[in-house]
């Protein structure tokens, strides 16, 4: 990326890579509290399909993490034995699941930013993060079309799919801008050449969503406000401490309990 | 006392024969998922990459050629996983294909989609969904038999 590299230091490398380890294991474990719940078989499959995608994604992510950081931690330490200040993934994913649109709703806003994330750190400094970004990018390619396919068939569907659509997206939007946002953990990435400027992803982003949200038929909500703090870890949503007891219920009751 | 080492082409031979675990019609060499196969001094070194990342199958996958080796005879050796460059579809055998295919699941194509139905041959198709009962299958139906079959997804 950058020609004239800064190394980062341990902590930033650690910190960058929970972020992205964290948030596919938290929408991974969003989407997967679907199996058997869709309204649809093959929404169902395709639901359980992509949350075994983004956890196989967190166990490359967390590895990675764990041996930078040379504490003793691989990824399901890092993932049962952390508390929610902690997790350092966006305010998005750990939005509850809702209804079936705002689920889909949450998947194409993160795909769609996800996708680009990952193109950019195949370019990466790091070769292990390249890897990683490149092997995630092909199954990413894949969720931002199903998701984008099935945000345009529910939006201009019928009255009330669209009207459920345009709900989550009234919903979410504030969740978007906390993506595009950098800080001092960003600055040591783009500095050392491993991650994109964040704000540099948002003009293509905007350009994605507002043309599928033309075909859709719905309107973006004119106010830009973000919320912020998933992605630091300083403020999440009441939701993810919430998730945590489900997801993380064996290892807290059985500590080191193995299969 | 000189131990013969089994030649490279042997070892490639052994896995061959290892069947991929979900699609047992298939071998892991015909799935493309074995990138290398070295001696390094006294120590079997066999390169695989995972299909998808989260794909439950790796581990076992990982197990049965550790199986197959250690029944050969093969008592140093290292499994290495190698993501980069990241497994497509292009590495399946053309005899991988075929047996995809006569096993009732449509082979990967570069346009996306099957290009026959694996049964009746019709090429009236219709996709039901873009995924299946496995990370690396999207589910289509013949609009001709009506039969649903399963077709390996080209990534």
């Amino acid at each position: 990326m950058s020609t004239s590299q800064t190394e980062p230091n341990k902590g930033e490398l650690f910190e960058f890579l929970c972020r992205m380890g964290d948030n596919t294991l938290v929408l991974g474990h969003r989407v997967s509290e679907w199996c058997g719940h869709a309204p649809v078989l093959e929404e169902d499959i395709a639901l359980a399909n992509t949350a075994l995608d983004l956890i196989g994604q967190t166990t490359l992510w967390l590895d990675l993490a764990g041996k930078v950081e040379d504490a003793g931690r691989d990824a399901d330490r890092l993932a049962f034995h952390r508390d929610v200040w902690d997790f350092r993934n966006l305010l998005l994913v750990e939005q509850p699941n809702g209804d079936f649109g705002q689920t889909i709703m949450r998947q194409f806003l993160f795909d769609a930013w996800h996708l680009s994330q990952l193109t950019a750190l195949m370019e990466s400094s790091d070769a292990q993060i390249a890897a990683i970004a490149e092997k995630s990018s092909k199954e990413a390619t894949y969720h931002l079309e199903r998701a984008t396919d099935t945000v345009i068939g529910l939006g201009d569907g019928t009255d009330e799919s669209h009207r459920r659509m345009q709900n989550a997206l009234d919903l979410l939007w504030p969740y978007v801008g906390e993506m595009f946002v950098a800080d001092a953990v960003d600055e040591a990435m783009v500095a050392a050449g491993i991650a994109p400027d964040p704000a540099s992803l948002r003009p293509a982003y905007d350009t994605l969503v507002n043309d599928v949200f033309t075909a859709a038929t719905l309107t973006k909500p004119q106010d830009d406000f973000g919320h912020r703090g998933g992605k630091s870890g300083k403020r999440h949503s009441e939701h993810l401490g919430h998730m945590l007891t489900q997801m993380q219920w064996l290892q807290r009751a059985y500590p080191d309990a193995t299969w | 006392m000189v131990v013969e080492k089994p030649s490279l082409e042997t070892v490639w031979g052994w896995l061959h024969a290892v069947p991929d675990p979900e699609i047992p019609v298939i071998s892991l060499t015909d799935l493309g998922i074995i990138r290398d196969v070295q001696w390094q001094d006294d120590t079997l070194e066999v390169t695989v990459t995972p299909t998808y990342s989260g794909c439950p199958a790796t581990t076992i996958i990982n197990l049965d050629i550790e199986t197959a080796l250690r029944g050969h005879g093969i008592e140093k050796l290292a499994l290495k996983r190698q993501l980069s460059p990241a497994w497509t579809s292009d590495w399946m055998t053309d005899a991988g294909r075929a047996k995809l295919e006569s096993y009732g699941i449509a082979p990967p194509q570069p346009a996306g989609g099957p290009e026959r139905c694996p049964r009746c041959k019709s090429t009236q198709l219709e996709k039901i969904s873009q995924f299946g009962s496995t990370p690396c299958k999207a589910q289509w139906r013949c609009t001709d038999c009506l039969e649903p079959f399963d077709y390996f997804k080209c990534i």
